[in-house]
């Protein structure tokens, strides 16, 4: 509770309304104990006083009754309608709630129909009706308004009831042999209550506008009564000549309003703990780029990661997901990233084109270079001319990955168009054609589908022929087969291979699964929180593994086939990545760190072709 | 899709009819005799009997409600003895103007509040986005019929550009020039609060699609960024808030009837407001049934859109 308290008075805005409602509710509570005139002794003499006269604060009214004195009148009796009303419709529509939500089947359906009949209804019908029925007055205003409110209520706790009334203390109760009004009161009710309370909490205000509304209409208060309504409303005819008179009712009830519309927003903010760690922030068009340290120069690869560094900025921690990761691919060539998950691949892979989710991601340093070009604090327009048309992404989900709204051959022929001059026909053409290329059958009847009406493989199909719209020099894909089963993976698999030997595209592909690795790349890098610790050719990595992680890695793919052979999971888990020890980072769970391992950073080295990041590497056998 | 519609139609008869048994058990809370509560207390013993025997008063209740529906169905909502005339010609003249005020606001607060609340998200934190979002708590948080007032104190009496209140001008009036000048005010004080709740709801709705993956996919594939977020991400974040519309244009209808005061406007709000003070209570009860219907009928059309705008939605 206090935790929630601290939660609801950091946001400022909130403390601010309730702050002024507990001053509100202070003076409207003191005033018949205040000096103030009586707010219904006219005095038509003293008539339109403006405000700050001789001993009238606010001024006088059309008939020279002081201002101050009705306003807190007012105010008092608008508060205490509106609270009434709140509390009666609680009352009744959480009773009518429990009662259809605790019994359910008939009792449930012929209640809430009746509720949905309520709610079918503009709610000031409603409550003009009951008024017309019952004639204008303060008590039959209150009746409508609570009336109204009544559905609400009624369906918000029945939807909590229905899923406490299947559980086991209502059950036990039963058992016990207590009646079902017992039932409802004692088990029921204390469990519901905190709903009821915040349910009125967010309605009172909408209750105090909607009573002040039907007294400012004449039928609710009638005079010589008077609530903040019924106040606006006379001032109403007197509104050009003296506007004060209606300013003053008017900023009170705006100011009442906005107060609890604050209060309750910071309510549900502070209950609301998506909230709190600031998940609901939207990720910009590019990630952030804060570069510390120099650019490294250019090379003559294809694309080349460089030194590259890519951080979550997390409230106060900082999450290094990537800490200097340095890979480059040349045309026709497939490399491929491996690692557990957490290990930073797929931060790395979107890096490249500013993807990574910002907030919270930053790179923070190193380049990302297209034949020569650095990418990385590259304007957005030059990197969306790259995206999808120079270096294209093929995802792991499809069925996330797609949107669920377009069909297919919308999502492929706006890739197209958003980097080529090509008519709506053109690019129909062009993503049947796509959709040929990467053998979906019926193409032509495919391309109106949505991605729900097709299987995974077809999407992740879909999703390959999207990155190969616009024939890009490198694809990157990121897990494309994890979500698929064995034959069709083995299908995409043998898709992607024959067609980089097609068309000469480079592949860098990400991965967890060895297999995989061993099939399509001609070289692979073993990633590790963070950081590379071993790169070389495929068959010579797989074969003749350096790094004690990436043997304990390849020791952990059961074989088939293989006979029972001792599957040996690493011991220990992945470091958290704010708090990296100095050193290398797989120390702590490898078998043959030393005391030389814990100090300082261990270089990326070996021969050209197998670097490795240890101090004790494997010897080949 | 056309099964659908007719599926969603035959669907809102019993909810028509619910409505029509809703009004009937609240207009017999009337206390006293019905007819001289309809017809006044200056009405002639003969004019009470004939209504008696027209509305079919004296029978029970259940009888009385089948009488009443019968003659609605016909299109006889019974007649205004305050305005001396059938109360369906008011109600449809009345519907009218409520119509052109109401429409035209939810348009306004629809087209506004969508707008406002994807600028906001697309801006997150940014100055637009605080700004957006100030201006919204102030939207929601004044009454309309307030709101209303300080418009005409301000843009009508201080400044002058508009007319104070009413439909048509007076004199030299009537052509749609003229209308649209009388309306600006009204529309977009009815707006105001709609405005701001719908802002509010788009801008939510607006972040949460925007961290999706499809996004990401988008933006992977060089879609330019206005697309991303007008069509990607907002078609999506539309299938949240077009329910949401539904509701607000409910608020848009209930909040006409304080804006019509203020304003003179010749809408049915006003007729049901003036009605229950003269206490011409058939005119109340045609008012209610005929508006609640047409509200009926529009949620339904909300349906079928939602249903156009999302495949997922068995039909």
């Amino acid at each position: 509770m206090s935790a929630f308290l601290t939660l609801l008075f950091r946001n400022r805005l909130a403390a601010m309304g309730a702050g002024v409602i507990a001053a509100i509710l202070l003076l409207v509570l003191t005033t018949p104990f205040l000096p103030l005139h009586d707010p219904d002794v006219t005095a038509t003499a003293d008539r339109f006083m403006r405000p700050f006269a001789e001993g009238h604060p606010l001024g006088t009214d059309h008939l020279g009754r002081d201002l101050l004195s009705r306003l807190l009148h007012g105010t008092r009796l608008s508060l205490a309608v509106g609270v009434a009303a709140a509390l009666i419709a609680a009352v009744i529509g959480s009773s009518i709630g429990m009662v259809a939500g605790y019994f359910g089947g008939r009792t449930d359906n012929v209640v809430m129909r009746g509720v949905d009949m309520l709610m079918a209804f503009p709610y000031i019908l409603l409550a003009l009706a009951i008024v017309a029925a019952l004639g204008p007055g303060l008590m039959n205003a209150l009746i409508a308004v609570a009336a109204v409110n009544v559905p609400f209520f009624a369906r918000n706790i029945r939807g909590v009831t229905v899923g406490l009334a299947g559980r086991e203390f209502i059950d036990a109760a039963r058992l016990a042999g207590m009646g079902h009004a017992r039932i409802i009161l004692t088990e029921l009710l204390p469990n519901v209550l905190p709903v009821i309370v915040i349910a009125m909490s967010t309605t009172v205000g909408w209750m105090i506008l909607e009573t002040a509304g039907l007294s400012f209409l004449g039928l609710g208060s009638q005079p010589p009564q008077a609530d903040l309504g019924s106040m606006l409303g006379e001032a109403r005819s007197a509104m050009i000549s003296h506007p004060h008179t209606s300013v003053v009712p008017g900023l009170m009830i705006f100011l009442i309003v906005m107060s609890i519309n604050l209060l309750g927003d910071g309510v549900r903010d502070a209950l609301d703990p998506r909230l709190r760690s600031g998940a609901l922030s939207r990720p910009r068009a590019t990630t952030l780029v804060r570069r510390q340290g120099d650019i490294p120069p250019a090379t003559d690869d294809l694309l080349a990661i460089q030194d590259l560094r890519t951080e979550f900025h997390i409230g106060k921690r900082n999450y290094r997901a990537v800490g200097g990761v340095s890979l480059a691919v040349r045309p026709g060539e497939c490399l491929g990233i491996i690692g557990e998950s957490g290990s930073g691949k797929s931060v790395t892979a979107l890096s490249v084109m500013g993807l990574v989710a910002s907030p919270p991601g930053v790179i923070s340093g190193g380049a990302v270079r297209f034949l020569g070009e650095d990418l990385i604090g590259a304007p957005y327009e030059t990197l969306r001319q790259k995206r999808g048309d120079r270096v294209a992404y093929v995802f792991q989900d499809p069925l996330s990955t797609l949107h669920p709204l377009y069909r297919v051959g919308r999502q492929l022929a706006e890739t197209i168009r958003s980097h080529h001059v090509l008519s709506k026909a053109e690019a129909r053409a062009r993503a049947i054609q796509l959709l040929n290329d990467v053998r979906i059958p019926n193409a032509e009847r495919r391309v109106d589908d949505y991605p729900h009406e097709m299987s995974g493989g077809m999407r992740q199909r879909v999703g390959i022929a999207m990155a190969l719209a616009n024939e890009p020099d490198v694809i990157i894909a990121d897990e494309p087969t994890t979500a698929l089963d064995v034959t069709v993976q083995a299908q995409i698999l043998c898709l992607l291979d024959d067609l980089r030997r097609e068309r000469g595209l480079a592949i860098i592909f990400i991965t967890h699964d060895f297999g995989v690795v061993a099939q399509l790349c001609d070289r692979v890098a073993v990633m590790y929180a963070g950081g590379i610790v071993e790169e070389g050719p495929t068959q010579v990595v797989l074969d003749t593994p350096a790094h004690p992680y990436t043997k304990r890695l390849i020791a952990c793919v059961p074989e088939p086939g293989g006979g029972r052979r001792e599957l040996a999971a690493i011991p220990g888990l992945p470091p958290v990545l704010d708090d990296l020890p100095p050193g290398c980072a797989f120390a702590p769970r490898c078998y043959k760190a030393e005391e030389s391992c814990r100090k300082g950073e261990v270089p990326l080295q070996g021969p050209a072709l197998h670097a490795v990041r240890c101090l004790f590497p494997e010897r080949a056998h | 899709m056309g099964s659908y519609i007719l599926k969603r139609l035959v669907s809102a008869i019993p909810v028509l009819f619910g409505i029509t048994v809703i009004v009937f058990l609240i207009m017999s809370l009337v206390p006293g005799d019905p007819a001289t509560a309809i017809l006044g207390s200056y009405a002639t013993p003969e004019n009470v009997e004939k209504l008696n025997r027209d509305l079919g008063l004296d029978k029970p209740m259940v009888q009385r409600y089948f009488i009443w529906l019968g003659n609605m169905l016909t299109g006889d909502f019974g007649r205004s003895f305050s305005l001396n005339r059938p109360v369906i010609d008011e109600v449809l003249e009345r519907f009218n103007a409520t119509m052109i005020l109401a429409g035209t606001s939810f348009v306004l607060c629809s087209a506004l509040g969508i707008l406002a609340g994807v600028a906001s998200a697309a801006r997150q934190f940014g100055l637009a986005d605080k700004a957006i979002t100030f201006v919204v708590l102030i939207g929601i948080s004044v009454p309309s019929f307030f709101l209303g007032m300080m418009m005409i104190l301000l843009f009508a009496v201080n400044l002058r550009w508009l007319p104070v209140s009413g439909m048509y001008a007076i004199y030299g009036g009537g052509d749609l020039p003229d209308l649209i000048r009388h309306l600006i005010m009204p529309a977009l004080a009815l707006a105001a609060v709609a405005t701001g709740v719908i802002a509010r709801l788009s801008r939510s709705a607006m972040l949460e699609v925007l961290r999706q993956d499809y996004i990401r996919t988008a933006r992977a594939n060089g879609v330019e960024e206005r697309r991303v977020i007008m069509g990607h991400a907002l078609r999506v974040a539309m299938v949240s808030i077009l329910p949401v519309l539904g509701i607000q244009a409910g608020f848009v209808v209930s909040g006409a009837v304080y804006i019509e005061i203020v304003f003179q406007w010749p809408g049915v709000g006003r007729m049901l407001v003036d009605a229950i003070l003269t206490r011409d209570l058939l005119v109340v009860q045609g008012g209610v049934v005929f508006v609640a219907a047409c509200y009926v009928l529009f949620n339904i059309a909300v349906d079928v859109a939602q249903c156009l705008l999302d495949p997922r939605i068995k039909t």
